[in-house]
C-alpha cells in the first residue's frame, strides 16, 4: 500500500523537481491520492475531507526540499498531521490513568468487539503496575459471559465478583465496590455486555451503571477493523457517557485501523491502549506515530523497532549489523537469529508490521524444527558454516547423515537463510530510507 | 413485524442522512460538477461499499449525466449494488420470501446446499467476534423448525468459556452439543462429532469454530486440519463452510475473506449484527471480487433473528428513495 500511495504520489509530481514550490494544483492532484488511502484504510469520509482540508493549507506554498521528493515530502506532512490528530503523548495518558488513584473503570462497547478480554489484559497490566484490581461481571445477558471473565480472572490471577441469576448490573455494581472495599481491591473493573449504540434502553442501563459508580475512567472499546460506522459509533457512546478514552482491538490483524483517526476525530479522547493479541500479555499504550504509518499503509516500523530491541541482545544485535551491511551473515549468525526470533513471537506477526512483505516466504519455525535447525548447522564444519556456498550435493548428504535429518531438510534451511538474509537487507534499506524522509526520526537500530 | 423490517428500520436513521445528502449533492447545481461528483462518491463510500464500487456507481451516473439531463442516483446505485451481489446476472438470485415464517421454508433450497446422504455439515469460521457461536445457535433453530435433527459441535475449544456458551445455546435450541477439554485439539472434536453425527442419523452437523485473526498462519492451519479431519468420515463433508463477517467490519473484511476462502473454499457469508447502523457494504465488494454469496443475516441476539438474504432487499434497504428524492 505504501508503495502504490508513493508511485501514485511519484506519477502526480513527476514534473515536478526540487526547489519548486507546492503549487494548489499539485498539492491538490496529490491530496486527492491521500483521500483515496485514507478511505481505503477506513477513515470515515468526512474526518478524511476535513483532515485533507487542514493538510492542504499546511503543505501549501512549502519550498519542495532537494533532498526528498515532493511526495516523500507530502507524506511527511500528511503523516505528522496524522500524529497531531491522534494525540501527542499517548504513553503519558496511559500511564496517568494507570497510576491514579482508587477507582471504578467502566469498559463499554459493540458486541464481539474485545471486552472482556481487555478487562482480564487490564487486570493482569495493572496489577503488574502495583495496582489491586478486582473484576466485575456485569454482562448479564450473553450466555457463558461471566464463566469467561471468571476463567480470564483465574489466568491472571484477579478475584472476580459476580451475582449469578441477578440481571439487575446496578445492583451487580453497588456490592461489587463494597465488596472491593472489604477486600481492599484499589481498582475496580466493570466488564458490560456488548450493546448496540443505538440501543436506548440498554445504553440507558450504562448511563445508571455510571451514576451509581462515578467511574473514573469509562473506556470504549473498539475493534481496529470497523468501517464507516466508527464515528456513530463513537459519538453516541460518547455522547450518552462521555467517555474518558477508547481501546482499539485487534491490531494484530492487517487492519489499516482508519477508525482510530475517526474516533479520535469526532471525540477528541485519547486512544488509551492497544490489544495486540489473544494472549493476556498483549496490551499496550497507543502509539500515534505507529498507528499513522500503518493507516497510510507504510507498516509499523517502529513497533517492530521497538519491539525487536527489546529482545534482541543489543550487543549481538550491532555485531549483526555490521556482518549484514557487509555481507558475511553466516549460518551461525542464522541460528542464533531464529533463536533469537521465536522470542519474538510467531514470526507472520512481525512480518506483518512491515510493508511490503506479503510476498515473503514463509518464514515460520517450530519449536522441534529449530531443534533440527541446530543439528544440521552443528553438523558443518566451521568452514561451510562461514561460507554456506559452498555445500554441493556431496557436503549435504553428509551433513543430513550426520544430523539424522535429509537433504531436502538442509535445502529448505539454506532456502529459508537466503531469505532472511535478504530480509534483513530489505529491512536495512527500509531503514534508510525512512530516516530520510523524515518519517521516522526516532529510528535507532543497533546503531 | 418480519426481520427484514427490522434491519430496515435499524439502517432508517442513517439511510435518511444518506438519502438527504445525496439529493442535496445531485440538486446542488444544474450540472454534476468534479466536486459534487467526488461529494457523491465519498457518501456512497460511507456504505463501506468500497471506493472501487463507489467509483463505478459515479462513473455510471456521470454517463447517465452525460445523456439525459435527470439522473436517479438511487437506481443506479441499487440497480449496480443488485448486480455485483448476484454476479452480474441481475434478477436470478435466488427469491427469498420474507416476513412470513412459512417464507423461510420456499426459501431454503436455494440457500443451504444439502448433502446427498446425510448429515449436511456446516463449517462456521471468521475471526473473533463476530458472532460465530450466536449464528451457530439461530442456524440450528432454523433447521429444526424445519423439521430437521440438528447436532453442534464444540470446536472452540480455546476461548475461555466458549464450551459453556454453546452448550447453554444448545439447550435453548434443543440440540446435543459434541464437546470436549479446554486446550483439545479442535480437528479430533470435530472428528468425534462426524462420527456421532452419522452413528446417530441427524440431518445437520453445525460446528462452531474458535474465532481467529485471518493473518494467524498457525491458526488457519489449524482451521484446515478441522476441515481435513472432516473429510476422513465423509469426503463430500464440509458441505458449507460459512464465513461470519461483522457488519461493522470496514473493508478489513475483505481480507478476512480472501485468507479464509483461500484456506477453507468458503460457500457462503453470514454478516451479523445488522439490527444496527451499519450497512455491512463491504460484501459488495466481497461478491465482487470472490463471488461469495451471503447466504444469511443476523439482526440480533435471539435465536430467530436469522433471515435469508436477499440481494434487491438489501440493495433497496440501502439506497431506497424517499417520495421527495423520487424525481431528480
Ligand atoms: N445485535 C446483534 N448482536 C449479535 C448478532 N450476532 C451476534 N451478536 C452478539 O455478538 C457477541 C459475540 O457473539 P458470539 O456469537 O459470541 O461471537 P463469536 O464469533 O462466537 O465470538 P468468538 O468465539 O469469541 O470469536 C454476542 O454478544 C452476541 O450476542 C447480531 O446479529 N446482532
Ligand atoms: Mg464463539
Amino acid at each position: 500500500m505504501f508503495d502504490s500511495l508513493s508511485e501514485k504520489l511519484q506519477a502526480v509530481f513527476k514534473n515536478l523537481r526540487g526547489y519548486g514550490k507546492l503549487t494548489e494544483k499539485n498539492v491538490a492532484d496529490a491530496l486527492r491520492e491521500v483521500r483515496l488511502a485514507l478511505l481505503e484504510a477506513d477513515v470515515n469520509y468526512k474526518v478524511a475531507k476535513d483532515f485533507i482540508e487542514k493538510t492542504k493549507q499546511r503543505a501549501l506554498g512549502q519550498e519542495v526540499l532537494n533532498s526528498v521528493t515532493p511526495g516523500q515530502q507530502i507524506i511527511k506532512i500528511v503523516h505528522d498531521e496524522l500524529v497531531a490528530l491522534m494525540g501527542e503523548d499517548e504513553r503519558q495518558s496511559a500511564d496517568k490513568s494507570a497510576h491514579s488513584k482508587a477507582g471504578n473503570w467502566m469498559m463499554v462497547g459493540l458486541h464481539g468487539c474485545g471486552k472482556t478480554t481487555t478487562c482480564g489484559k487490564l487486570a493482569k497490566l495493572l496489577a503488574k503496575q502495583g495496582r489491586k484490581p478486582l473484576l466485575v461481571a456485569c454482562d448479564v445477558y450473553r450466555p457463558a459471559a461471566i464463566d469467561q471473565l471468571e476463567t480470564l480472572g483465574k489466568q491472571v490471577q484477579i478475584p472476580v465478583f459476580s451475582v449469578r441469576g441477578e440481571t439487575d448490573v446496578v445492583k451487580i455494581s453497588k456490592q461489587a465496590m463494597s465488596f472491593a472495599q472489604s477486600q481492599e481491591r484499589d481498582l475496580v473493573i466493570f466488564d458490560t455486555a456488548g450493546r448496540l449504540h443505538i440501543d436506548q434502553e440498554l445504553v440507558q442501563e450504562l448511563v445508571h451503571m455510571k451514576e451509581a459508580l462515578a467511574p473514573q475512567e469509562i473506556l470504549l472499546v473498539a475493534d481496529a477493523a470497523t468501517g464507516q460506522e466508527a464515528v456513530n459509533i463513537a459519538e453516541h457512546f460518547d455522547k450518552a457517557l462521555t467517555i474518558t478514552g477508547i481501546v482499539l482491538t485487534k491490531l494484530d490483524g492487517d487492519a489499516r485501523g482508519g477508525a482510530a483517526l475517526s474516533m479520535r476525530a469526532v471525540t477528541g479522547k485519547p486512544i488509551k491502549f492497544a490489544g495486540v493479541g489473544e494472549k493476556l500479555d498483549d496490551l499496550e499504550p497507543f502509539y500515534a506515530e505507529r498507528m499513522a504509518g500503518r493507516i497510510l499503509g507504510m507498516g509499523d516500523v517502529v513497533g517492530l523497532v521497538e519491539k525487536a530491541q527489546e529482545t534482541f541482545d543489543a550487543e549481538k544485535a550491532e555485531e549483526m549489523q555490521a556482518r549484514i551491511a557487509d555481507q558475511s551473515l553466516n549460518l551461525e549468525d542464522f541460528l542464533s537469529q531464529l533463536q533469537q526470533l521465536k522470542k519474538l513471537g510467531p514470526l507472520e506477526n512481525l512480518l506483518g508490521m512491515l510493508p511490503g512483505m506479503g510476498k515473503m516466504p514463509d518464514l515460520s519455525v517450530g519449536e522441534s524444527q529449530l531443534k533440527r535447525i541446530e543439528a544440521i548447522i552443528q553438523s558443518m564444519t566451521p568452514m561451510e558454516r562461514r561460507r554456506p556456498e559452498i555445500l554441493n550435493a556431496g557436503r549435504r548428504t553428509r551433513i543430513a547423515r550426520g544430523s539424522g535429518t535429509s537433504v531436502a531438510e538442509i535445502n529448505d534451511l539454506l532456502k529459508q537463510f537466503n531469505a532472511m538474509k535478504k530480509m534483513m537487507k530489505e529491512m536495512g534499506k527500509m531503514q534508510k530510507a525512512m530516516a530520510r524522509k523524515g518519517v521516522l526520526p526516532k529510528m535507532r537500530l543497533g546503531r | 413485524m418480519g426481520l427484514f423490517q427490522k434491519f430496515r428500520d435499524g439502517l432508517r436513521k442513517t439511510q435518511e442522512k444518506l438519502t438527504t445528502e445525496i439529493k442535496r449533492i445531485v440538486t446542488r447545481g444544474p450540472k454534476l460538477d468534479a466536486e459534487s461528483l467526488e461529494e457523491l462518491e465519498a457518501t456512497l463510500i460511507s456504505t463501506d461499499i468500497g471506493v472501487d464500487t463507489a467509483v463505478k456507481i459515479v462513473e455510471l451516473t456521470k454517463e447517465a449525466a452525460k445523456q439525459s439531463g435527470q439522473v436517479d442516483v438511487f437506481a443506479i446505485a441499487r440497480a449496480e449494488i443488485e448486480r455485483e451481489l448476484s454476479f452480474g446476472e441481475s434478477g436470478s438470485s435466488p427469491t427469498v420470501a420474507t416476513d412470513t415464517k412459512s417464507g423461510h421454508a420456499a426459501a431454503w433450497p436455494s440457500v443451504l446446499v444439502k448433502a446427498p446422504q446425510p448429515p449436511t455439515v456446516i463449517l462456521l469460521a471468521g475471526v473473533n467476534g463476530t458472532g460465530k457461536t450466536t449464528s451457530t445457535a439461530k442456524l440450528a433453530h432454523l433447521l429444526k423448525e424445519q423439521g430437521n435433527t440438528v447436532l453442534l459441535a464444540a470446536c472452540d475449544t480455546f476461548r475461555a468459556a466458549a464450551i459453556e456458551q454453546l452448550k447453554i445455546w444448545g439447550q435453548r435450541v434443543g440440540c446435543e452439543v459434541i464437546a470436549g477439554q479446554y486446550g483439545a485439539d479442535s480437528a479430533a472434536i470435530a472428528y468425534d462429532a462426524m462420527e456421532a453425527a452419522i452413528n446417530r442419523k441427524v440431518d445437520y452437523l453445525i460446528i462452531d469454530t474458535a474465532g481467529r485473526l485471518h493473518t494467524k498462519k498457525n491458526l488457519m492451519e489449524e482451521m484446515k486440519k478441522m476441515h481435513r479431519s472432516l473429510q476422513k468420515k465423509a469426503p463430500t463433508a464440509p458441505h458449507e463452510v460459512l464465513l461470519v463477517l461483522d457488519s461493522t467490519t470496514g473493508t478489513n473484511a475483505l481480507n478476512q475473506a480472501r485468507t479464509f476462502h483461500q484456506a477453507l473454499g468458503v460457500t457462503g457469508l453470514i454478516v451479523t449484527k445488522l439490527d444496527g447502523t451499519a450497512k455491512g457494504g463491504i460484501v459488495v465488494a466481497i461478491a465482487r471480487e470472490l463471488k461469495i454469496p451471503v447466504k444469511f443475516i443476523g439482526l440480533g441476539e435471539q435465536v430467530d433473528d436469522l433471515q435469508p438474504f436477499d440481494p434487491k432487499q438489501f440493495a433497496e434497504a440501502l439506497f431506497a428513495e424517499s417520495p421527495e428524492t423520487r424525481r431528480m
